[in-house]
């Protein structure tokens, strides 16, 4: 099996990774990138630096490029192996990774909530269906409703209208006065007012509903139109895509696998971002749904701090803090309200890789006997979607995570105990 | 990016398909027209939901090679892309 070494190796390149990678590359420190997709920049700088728009993404991928960093695309974990070591999946084989410092940055996935029709072709994430309009999926002249909740729908529905789709509706599940609350705190905020400011002008004209939240999708084949209600009003809208983002999840399997203190869902770190384990760091998403501004400074003092720059570290300190002041405002503002608990019908899927239905699940108390009896969260996707689900629906969590974290290929786990024996045999000969 | 407006060629179930370079799969399955990615097991059609290598939903087979991501591989020239 291919080997590789570095001193310093972040998992995830969106922009905690990508600042977490730019800030420990110094004075030959060896910094290895890994990532799953084919560029880095994570779910919001999807496309890499040929895609960039913003300055601050432009100003990241540069520093990425003007430092020696050693970039693994397409490229999952797919396991801890002995301590200081993954085994990683790249597209040309399995590789077995060793490092000294471990820098975590897996980002965050979107929540999604079963309803009556929502496995029809056309329902997706919102992040979902912008990721695929930037990989070239057409939409312009397509009908869109977007439904769900917090500042991501308008950023979707931005990105859309932009691209030439029609957005039919944005239904937003929190009331007005929580939106009123949320805008009157903004003001302390000036960068976000701008955003929010740019963000309303190109959406002028645009249906948008609060207190409104997404009933049912309708279709045979795929997608043909959603029904909303709002208080008592029921409304049907024909739609080519449902965009759907009941706020985000973090991705917390490859910490578990290590064993990473994980309370609440999140990772644990201290001032510095390190975990609970010695040398192993997180930053972004992981360590508690933040944003752009928070994964950027706690990608940057994770960097500094593995690699021994705690002064430069202490100074992002103060950014950091002003960031969770925001995602906590936000958290309050975007808080999923009850109602969506009650969208299933009986026969509705809730594991979309199993097809375990709503009644079936619910007959369990717990995530573990609904896997054990019903294969709920079994499938390729290992309860990524409805893990997060039963979370929000009954209130469960989740146990151990067991590897391979994540679907791997069989030549993949083979090459591991070839190594092993291999490794076994040397030993016996120098011995 | 001037690159973007080379176009590249590949198939979707026999049907030759032309997308922008920098396209990913997923997106040359919708430009062929075809709805369903894979079929559940209980033989439902599904497409897309994540689109960011989470959900498989979106998985096919490219060039004979089974259980693919298509929301994250890069459209390649003669790639063979067979919905499932």
């Amino acid at each position: 099996m291919k080997r590789l070494t570095f001193d310093v190796l972040v998992v995830g390149a969106g922009p905690a990774g990508l600042a977490a990678a730019v800030s420990a590359a110094h004075h030959g420190i060896s910094v290895g990138l890994i990532d799953d997709n084919p560029a880095p920049g994570g779910q919001i700088w999807r496309g890499g630096p040929d895609y960039a728009t913003s300055a601050q993404a432009k100003y990241w991928f540069e520093r990425a490029n003007a430092s020696p960093l050693t970039m693994l695309s397409r490229s999952r974990v797919i396991a801890p192996l002995e301590s200081g070591a993954l085994l990683v999946e790249t597209s040309s084989g399995a590789c077995k990774v060793r490092f000294e410092k471990l820098i975590l940055a897996p980002g965050a996935r979107e929540r999604f909530l079963p309803f009556p029709g929502w496995t029809l072709p056309g329902v997706m994430g919102a992040g979902g269906l912008q990721a695929l309009v930037k990989g070239g999926l057409p939409i312009a002249g397509k009908r869109v409703v977007i439904a769900g909740t917090g500042p991501l729908l308008l950023a979707v529905a931005a990105y859309l209208k932009s691209k030439g789709a029609q957005i039919r509706l944005i239904a937003e599940q929190t009331s007005w006065a929580q939106l009123g609350s949320f805008a009157a705190h903004l003001l302390r905020y000036p960068n976000y007012i701008r955003q929010a400011g740019n963000l309303g002008w190109s959406l002028l004209g645009v249906p948008f509903r609060a207190s409104c939240w997404i009933t049912r999708a309708h279709g045979t084949d795929r997608l043909e139109a959603v029904t909303v209600r709002q208080h008592n009003t029921i409304v049907t809208e024909e739609c080519d895509y449902v965009a759907c983002g009941f706020g985000l999840v973090p991705n917390i399997e490859l910490p578990a696998a290590l064993c990473c203190k994980i309370v609440d869902e999140i990772v644990r770190v201290d001032d510095w971002q390190q975990t609970d384990l010695e040398g192993v760091y997180c930053a972004g998403e992981a360590t508690g749904i933040g944003g752009l501004e928070l994964s950027l400074a706690e990608g940057q003092i994770a960097g500094l701090a593995a690699t021994g720059q705690m002064d430069a570290a202490h100074n992002i300190f103060p950014a950091r803090q002003r960031a969770r002041q925001f995602a906590a405002l936000l958290a309050d503002s975007f808080a999923l309200r009850p109602e969506l608990r009650t969208l299933a019908e009986a026969d509705t899927v809730v594991c979309r890789c199993e097809d375990v239905q709503y009644n079936v699940v619910k007959q369990h108390a717990n995530w573990r006997s609904a896997k054990l009896h019903t294969r709920c969260g079994m499938g390729p996707c290992q309860g990524r979607v409805c893990g997060a689900a039963t979370a929000f629906l009954f209130g469960w969590t989740q146990d151990s995570v067991r590897p391979p974290i994540t679907a791997a290929r069989i030549a993949s786990l083979i090459k591991v105990s070839e190594d092993s024996h291999h490794q076994s045999k040397e030993q016996q000969h120098e011995s | 990016m001037p690159e973007r407006l080379y176009e590249i060629q590949l198939t979707v179930n026999g049907q030759a398909v032309r997308v922008p370079k920098g396209s990913i799969v997923a997106a040359a399955i919708a430009v062929a027209g075809v709805d369903t990615y894979r079929h559940s097991v209980s033989g439902e059609g599904r497409a897309p939901l994540c689109g960011m290598g989470i959900c498989f939903e979106c998985r096919v087979t490219i060039n004979d090679q089974a259980y693919c991501l298509s929301c994250q591989t890069l459209c390649e020239d003669g790639m063979r892309v067979v919905t499932t």
